[in-house]
């Protein structure tokens, strides 16, 4: 019990941050009308392609003989960067759409 | 120091703009500037990530520009092709690269914390760990969604018998050994890590597996916040806010969404998940009372009845995605306007394969907002309707809803559409929907049906039409 304590006195300001964060997430999204669900989910979908900052801090660090860091690194980057660009195009894709016919 | 300074600024814009980006995207006018802010912040954060100050690390920039380059190109190019319809496979396929990446990095720490070369406490070890399972499942579930999605999998091919019992089996396996990983240490073994990513994969597989039809939209979402959730323990690996905010915010939308379209069906999460549409005791929706026939309409016929009414609600539905029939549709809706017919279209929140599909869809078409009405609004306008015409839609005009309550739909909000003067339903042959369940719709007494591809018969109208 004590170390849960000291976890919790320690890391009070991420756990502050989760909360709010996820407080957030709730409160942003709760008020987008159906029309928008796929445009939104496939934003953040997008939005979670933030993973590879993980790959490429990885890939920065590795050293350079180190093929298998390396090359695992290089994937994450492919697969965070197909995410990340994949999604923000396909969004943008289906709200040009939107945008059209409101003229 | 003053580099640090601004590196950080970056991190917190890039987040601010996630935020702000989302909240963008809540409202129609504002979507597609939501949508490119939140790609400037990733941008802004990708680039900080690139710069920020690392002692000693030896950076290896020809591999980060040569996976930005590829990725980039794969994601945009595939993005740009793919047709409208094909759209939620799509999004599918790119949580499930988004999953996978998180399952990558864990892993690459996770083997340099057994090789001996990375220290890390039993909470690093920990959230490596949940990163591996999250994601895992997130990869593995998206892509087989993709597969039933794009027809490459059909619906129960892939259930096994007593499917619910071996998928809780299977997750308490997958857990317990990851926390057998766990307790081991240092001395559990990359082996023992590489059994346990087989386990989370075949999970993911299985746990997508009884799902299906309707449901599809709501598992995709799910695991949208699966992969939004491994990210956000990767950030907790690298120290990374943005990557938590990011992660967090995605997991807490993806779930909220979720929560949403469950709601839009009457069916609690549970229920979805375990429950797999078709799979439970579906066979109460037959009737009883012998053979029923069902009436067939003519194109010609179709036209003059159309033609001449006052009202006319068209009720897409995923068949109408897969004809790709939206212009057809839009073409059929003009000439009817031009008589003076007043046509609406009555979208349910779960037609088609997403929430909004239909509305992306139709948008696509150049239909005008106003002219879609929402579940409610469709309901309470259908008794003075004269037509309605049902493009490809099935279990969300399934009146099983309303009285069979033996059927796996029973309570789920539909459209009433038996309470407008007549109704058409456009459909290719009398297979049941995707949920599996007979429809008794068909053999409504003011029922006709019109057999075809949505898209052939919809254009077989247009020249009856234009004959009158």
């Amino acid at each position: 019990m004590e170390s849960v304590y000291m976890f919790f006195n320690e890391n009070l300001l991420l756990i502050y941050l989760l909360l709010f964060t996820i407080i957030l997430g709730f409160e942003v999204i709760s008020k987008v009308p159906t029309v928008l669900h796929t445009p939104l989910m496939s934003g953040a979908n997008a939005i979670s392609g933030v993973v590879i900052i993980g790959a490429i801090i990885l890939v920065r660090q590795a050293q350079p003989d180190d093929y298998l860091t390396l090359g695992l690194g290089m994937l994450g980057i492919i697969l965070g960067m197909v995410n990340v660009m994949g999604g923000f195009a396909v969004t943008d894709r289906m709200l040009e759409m939107f945008k059209k016919k409101k003229k | 120091m003053a580099l640090d300074t601004l590196i950080n600024l970056s991190f917190l814009i890039g987040a601010v703009f996630f935020v702000w980006g989302l909240r963008l995207l809540s409202s129609p006018d504002t979507a597609r500037r939501g949508n490119i802010l939140a790609g400037i912040g990733m941008g802004i954060a990708i680039i900080a990530s690139m710069v920020m100050p690392m002692s000693g690390a030896p950076n290896n920039y020809g591999w980060i520009a040569g996976g930005i380059v590829v990725g980039g190109l794969v994601g945009y190019t595939s993005a740009r092709r793919i047709k409208m319809t094909a759209m939620p496979q799509m999004v599918s396929v790119f949580n499930g690269l988004g999953g996978a990446c998180a399952v990558v990095l864990s892993m690459a720490e996770l083997i340099h914390y057994y090789d001996g070369s990375v220290a890390m406490t039993s909470g690093q070890v920990l959230i490596a760990l949940l990163a591996v399972l999250i994601g895992g499942v997130a990869f593995t579930g998206s892509m087989l969604a993709f597969a039933k999605l794009e027809g490459l999998v059909w619906d129960n091919t892939l259930t096994l018998p007593k499917h619910n019992i071996i998928n809780i089996v299977l997750l308490i396996a997958t857990l317990a050994l990851a926390v057998w990983v766990l307790i081991q240490g240092v001395g559990g073994g990359v082996l023992l890590l590489i059994i346990l990513l087989a386990l989370t994969l075949i999970y993911g597989v299985s746990f997508v597996a009884p799902i299906g039809g309707a449901d599809m939209p709501v598992v995709i979402s799910l695991l949208n916040s699966f992969t939004g959730l491994s990210a956000a323990a990767a950030g907790l690996i690298y120290n990374n806010q943005i990557m938590l905010v990011g992660g967090i915010l995605v997991g807490a939308s993806g779930t909220i969404l979720t929560v949403l379209m469950c709601e839009a069906m009457n069916r609690s999460l549970l229920n979805v998940l375990i429950g797999g549409f078709g799979g439970g005791g579906g066979s109460s929706a037959q009737g009883a009372d012998g053979p029923q026939v069902v009436k067939e309409v003519s194109s010609s016929d179709l036209a003059i009845q159309l033609y001449y009414s006052q009202s006319v609600m068209i009720v897409p539905g995923y068949g109408l995605a897969v004809a790709q029939a939206q212009k057809v549709c839009k073409e059929v809706d003009d000439l009817l306007e031009a008589n003076g017919v007043d046509v609406k279209y009555a979208i349910h929140p779960v037609a088609g394969r997403m929430p909004g599909h239909m509305n992306v869809l139709l948008a696509e078409a150049d239909v005008p907002y106003p002219k879609l009405l929402d579940l409610d609004d469709a309901n309470s306008s259908l008794p003075d309707t004269d037509v309605v015409v049902i493009v490809g839609a099935n279990d969300v005009v399934n009146p099983a809803a309303e009285d069979d309550p033996g059927s796996p739909i029973y309570g789920m909000p539909v459209l009433k559409v038996w309470n407008a003067k007549h109704i058409v339903v456009l459909k290719r042959s009398m297979r049941p929907g995707y949920a599996g369940i007979q429809n008794q719709l068909f053999f409504h007494e003011k029922n006709k049906m019109y057999f075809g591809d949505a898209k052939e018969s919809l254009g077989r109208l247009v020249t009856e039409l234009k004959k009158l």
